[in-house]
């Protein structure tokens, strides 16, 4: 048979040709114009796995930890590995569960990793629960454990500075801040774990695996090149001290209030108390909403942080303030006298002074040690009404841009998050106020502390940081050294000076005298001791609360502030005891206490009997119960009639979209019965 | 024997030798691809497939080395025996075979397990070129016809017995050795009209389709309605030709679907056509209660498409490609390799690879085209035609243009029996045609 003869070998030839023809167009169409089937098999065959450092530590100034991490064990295991050699019994007995617990984690590991994955089969086990399984380990095949770090806190103190960490809500993801972070990943909450997030947390690396088609992860994708190596997290010296810091707490067991110590050379929070405080190792863990909504239920707030949220009327404290500014201003020299005698009358109504004897206003030092109210009203009259201002409006304004420069009224910008601003008046609150209509007269009282300023004592115990520096700041602050690098460009705000006052330093000491005579021989005896040189001034705050609709006069505020040597200052310290009493009572001997123990490293015998008076006293009154509760239900009340004005918007948007619907309907039929 | 004075092994076809055996190593490396992993300690490794591939290889080189000293009448003498004794061990697979994978077509003997189905198609090869070239056969008669067609579909349904249906449909390829023998056209006609009818039935209403054909033939009828008026012949064909294909369409295929095919068989009909198994066709025991969502096999085409998809124009390299290496295509070591090759080297080996296909199969027409003896000839046409119903049915599987039918690729696939049968078949070309001037009857 020829070729010629015989078409049929072409015909087979054709087909097996064209087959090959129409396989290689869908392949061309497989392979090379569509794209999904690569992204398809990148998402079945390559892991994702993110791996995440360790958190820096926290530590105090001295290098104490006081936030770190700690190994925790999570039992694993594998479903498919669980064979019949698994001693039952041995495991549930090591672990103190029962057989039925058993089957239930085992089923739930299983639903929710698949029988061939590792899953979490308990969480954290304990010591005791560790030791126990490692003694047996081999009687449980497909059982293993994996270390996990958490945070834990040694001293249990300072929650509210070091905060805490959390899962990152769903909320918080949309945020662009937050770009980052992926589900579960966690985050700082509050406190320095919040501020400091993007140093604790270092960076995240993330490596690809293969896995197989069982989901188990195989070698790394192409050789790890794609990899990105995680980082740790540097680790945060403070310049607090963590033995100051618990003393602090200590003293303020059962009272309400704050303590802001700070280093006055430097900005550095020595310590810092709101109380009551909580242990912070409450915050973490598996009880950790459970937890946090009982603090949050608490009618004395621990969740609030007193000493950075909470403003209060400065009251007699803001004396020595008031003094800075008129001396800047030149309202008055040092010298100054004011011929009080028992009152203040020049506004047409008395305003009482504790004093009546003649000359305790002679001078500045001599008015500060007995804290004149009439001098101090008549002081800051000067500064408002100074000729060099022209007007009152103007002068008040002066005298608020002196307070901001002091960051009253303003956040101080202290490393933790959450920051109250208190509260300055300036010209434009009394103009509406008083509907433009005021004068020197009208507000006076601010020269005294009391009235529409309040100040956080944060931004108080800063204020006895300009006065003890002789004129500067430094922001506030805890961070000393970020992984030991004190010149870290996120520290760069807390190193900046801020200058306020250009009062020559021999001015400056009249003030500071004037202060240390308080303690010496004024109203602040109490914080007296031997061999340190304290300024300070005590404060007793009038305030209200609401009770039963109506404002009712409560116990005052004891308040004391202080800075200690008077030469060369280390420590400059605000104390609020809310609801107790005279400064002097309460504030003063937490005051003094804390800066004796700093300074002299322990209190002395003499001084025993105040710690002791601090340790036992309950200055937590039972009226902030119902005035809480009240609050409370004042608050769910307001709630409820959001949500039902919000519903009744909802339904009355929704009526409208009706009868839209309605007309256009009715419109539309209209035209088509006419058609 | 023929008086050349060349040696036996300069008168072996050097193409079809050297396209042998770059298949094969193609084979090797990706059997290798699939397995191998970064951790192993050295590539030599026994109990890895690709090493027991290598033995196989080697197995066969042999044995084509003892065909290659054979008498090459010995193959025509020997092929009705041979035919017989393929018959007898299907016969036997029926009762003594080994399960495995739901399929009863293994004959094991200790550890070393073979197909008899897959040896049985050299010997029907053989049987049906000796049977087509013998002078008392004249193929223009339908006695010898049926007979032929006999001889290659009786081992069909011994393997369909053995629930391998794959590997019977395999035996199909024989009509188109029998159409270049002299099968009528229209056998080849009918034969397609039948796959598209069947088709249409699948997917297009049955009340449709019986209008739709009525009208075709209607249609016809008009436009030989002289034929009609004259001839008493035309008018029963075309009666007859609708009568069948309505019986066909409306009974016949509905009844195979139901009765005759295996669940997965439907499935996996269906999963190609890209559609679900409808109500009529669905088992007892999945109408009652479970809801599936796609079905097995859906799964192998849908991985092995995302493996070959994601290959691209140049593949992802060799012993990159994550799909294959991490097992997510279903027996991507034997019916599925092709993936391999798709992922890891990407539309361009994938073309090079059916480049050498075809132009084996188009090597071994052009061999068989030049033998003197008809034996040979037919024989050629017997192994190029089930090279191309392998390569055709695999390769279409693995991209979603057939049906899953679990037969192997040639050359490429993991299995012993498959290579050595495959080998042997090669082989007994290349020797046929070393003695190509020899007449062989």
């Amino acid at each position: 048979m020829s070729l010629a003869a015989n078409p049929r070998q072409f015909v087979i030839r054709l087909i097996f040709i064209s087959i090959a023809v129409v396989m290689l167009i869908r392949l061309f169409f497989l392979q090379v114009v569509e794209d999904k089937y690569k992204v398809m098999a990148n998402d079945i065959a390559i892991l994702r796995k993110v791996v995440y450092p360790p958190r820096g530590a926290i530590m105090d100034r001295k290098g104490r930890p006081m936030l770190y991490n700690v190994k925790v064990y999570d039992l694993m295991v594998t479903p498919r590995n669980v064979t019949k050699q698994l001693d039952t019994n041995a495991l549930c007995q090591a672990l103190r569960i029962d057989i039925p617990t058993f089957e239930k984690l085992l089923n739930k590991t299983r639903i929710k990793n698949g029988p061939m994955r590792k899953g979490v089969f308990m969480e954290e086990l304990t010591p005791e629960q560790t030791a126990r399984f490692q003694e047996n380990i081999y009687l449980f095949p497909g059982f293993e454990m994996a270390e996990r770090f958490t945070r834990t806190y040694p001293n249990a103190s300072a929650a509210l500075i070091l905060g805490y960490i959390g899962e990152v809500s769903p909320e918080m993801l949309k945020k662009e801040q937050y770009a980052s972070y992926q589900q579960g990943d966690y985050t700082g909450m509050n406190g320095l774990e919040r501020s400091y997030e993007d140093v604790l947390r270092g960076q995240r690396g993330v490596h690809f695996l293969e896995r197989d088609n069982f989901n188990r992860p195989r070698e790394p994708y192409r050789g790890g090149a794609l990899d990105t190596p995680e980082i740790a997290g540097r680790s945060l010296e403070l310049y607090l001290d963590a033995e100051l810091q618990e003393y602090a707490e200590k003293l303020m067991v059962n009272k309400l209030g704050s303590v802001v110590a700070i280093d006055p050379s430097t900005g550095g929070i020595l310590a810092m108390v709101s109380a009551p405080s909580y242990d912070p190792n409450l915050l973490k863990g598996r009880d950790r909403a459970r937890n946090y909504s009982k603090l949050y239920s608490d009618a004395t707030k621990p969740l609030l942080n007193r000493a950075t949220q909470a403003s209060y009327q400065p009251g007699s404290t803001m004396k020595p303030m008031t003094a800075l500014i008129a001396l800047d201003v030149g309202a008055i020299t040092p010298s100054f006298g004011y011929p009080c005698a028992g009152g203040y009358y020049a506004c047409g109504r008395r305003i009482g002074c504790t004093h009546s004897g003649g000359g305790h206003a002679a001078n500045l030092r001599v008015a500060l040690a007995n804290s004149c109210n009439s001098y101090f009203v008549h002081i800051f009259r000067l500064i408002a009404d100074a000729r060099k201002f022209g007007n009152v409006k103007k002068g008040v304004q002066a005298w608020a841009n002196y307070g901001k420069s002091f960051s009253f009224g303003e956040k101080t910008g202290v490393d933790i998050p959450f920051e109250g601003k208190g509260l300055l008046p300036d010209s434009n609150t009394y103009n509406k106020m008083y509907n433009g209509s005021w004068n020197s007269c009208t507000m006076l009282f601010v020269g005294m502390g009391q009235g529409e300023v309040a100040l956080t004592p944060i931004q108080l115990a800063n204020a006895m940081c300009i006065i003890a520096n002789k004129g500067f700041y430094y922001k506030p602050h805890f961070v000393k050294s970020i992984g030991g690098n004190t010149k870290d460009p996120v520290l760069k705000p807390y190193l900046e000076k801020h200058v306020v006052t250009h009062i020559p330093d021999s001015t400056f000491d009249i003030v500071a005298r004037g202060m240390q005579d308080v303690v010496e021989r004024g109203t602040g005896t109490v914080a007296r001791m031997d061999g340190i040189e304290i300024c300070a001034k005590t404060g007793t705050v009038e305030n209200k609360a609401v009770v039963n609709g109506q404002a009712m006069k409560m116990k005052d505020h004891s308040v004391f502030v202080a800075f200690a040597p008077r030469v060369n200052p280390k420590i400059a310290i605000a104390v609020i005891v809310e609801n107790a009493g005279y400064g002097a009572t309460w504030a003063g001997p937490v005051a003094s206490l804390m800066i004796e123990k700093y300074l002299l490293d322990s209190v002395s015998a003499k001084r025993k009997h105040l710690e002791q008076k601090l340790y036992n006293a309950n200055l937590v009154n039972k009226y902030i119960f119902a005035i809480d509760s009240a609050q409370r239900l004042r608050d769910q009340a307001r709630m409820e009639r959001r949500t039902r004005l919000r519903l009744a918007e909802d339904s009355a948007g929704r009526v409208q979209d009706t009868i839209r619907a309605k007309r256009f309907l009715h419109r539309y039929y209209t035209n088509k019965n006419r058609e | 024997m023929s008086a050349t004075s060349k040696s036996i092994f300069s008168r072996l076809d050097g193409v079809t030798l050297l396209l042998y055996i770059l298949l094969v190593l193609i084979g090797l490396t990706a059997v290798f691809s699939v397995e191998y992993r970064s951790t192993d300690p050295s590539i030599f490794m026994m109990n890895k497939s690709h090493m027991r591939q290598f033995i196989w290889l080697c197995i066969s080189l042999f044995v084509g080395l003892l065909i290659i000293f054979t008498d090459s009448k010995f193959f025509s003498s020997f092929a009705y025996l041979s035919y017989t004794i393929g018959l007898f061990l299907l016969l036997i697979t029926i009762f003594a075979g080994v399960d495995i994978k739901g399929s009863h077509s293994w004959l094991g003997v200790g550890s070393v397990r073979f197909q008899p189905g897959e040896v049985c198609k050299i010997f029907t090869s053989l049987a049906l070129s000796k049977f087509l070239s013998s002078p008392e056969t004249n193929f223009n008669t339908l006695k010898h016809r049926i007979i032929g067609a006999a001889l290659a579909l009786g081992p069909a349904v011994l393997i369909i017995l053995q629930k391998e249906t794959g590997l019977a449909l395999v035996y199909f390829c024989f009509f188109l050795v029998m159409y270049r023998e002299g099968l009528p056209n229209i056998i080849l006609i009918i034969g397609f009209s039948m796959v598209a009818l069947t088709l249409a039935t699948l997917l297009v209403d049955r009340w449709i389709l019986f209008g739709v054909i009525t009208a075709l033939t209607i249609g016809g009828g008009y436009l030989i309605r002289r034929e009609l008026k004259r001839n008493i012949v035309a008018r029963i064909v075309i009666v007859g030709v609708w009568l069948f294909c309505i019986l066909f369409s409306q009974v016949l295929v509905p009844f195979a679907f139901k009765h005759v095919l295996q669940k997965h068989q439907v499935e996996r009909i269906y999963s190609t056509l890209g559609q679900d198994v409808p109500q009529a066709y669905q088992r007892e025991t999945q109408k009652n209660g479970e809801v599936k969502k796609g079905n097995v096999s859906d799964y192998n085409v849908k991985q092995s498409k995302i493996a070959i998809g994601s290959g691209g124009f140049w593949g992802k390299g060799f012993l990159n490609g994550t799909s294959t290496k991490n097992a997510f295509v279903p027996e991507q070591n034997t019916d599925f390799i092709f993936c391999a090759i798709g992922e890891q080297f990407g539309f361009f080996g994938s073309a090079i690879l059916i480049i050498i296909y075809v132009s084996l199969m188009l090597r071994i027409l052009f061999l068989a085209e030049r033998q003197r003896s008809a034996f040979s000839r037919i024989y050629g046409y017997c192994v190029a035609s089930i090279l191309f119903f392998h390569f055709a049915i695999n390769i279409s599987m693995t991209i979603g243009l057939a049906p899953v039918i679990g037969i192997t690729l040639p050359f490429l696939s993991y299995g012993g029996s498959s290579l050595l049968s495959f080998s042997i078949l090669i082989f007994i070309l290349l020797r046929l045609d070393s003695d190509r001037q020899v007449m062989i009857r």
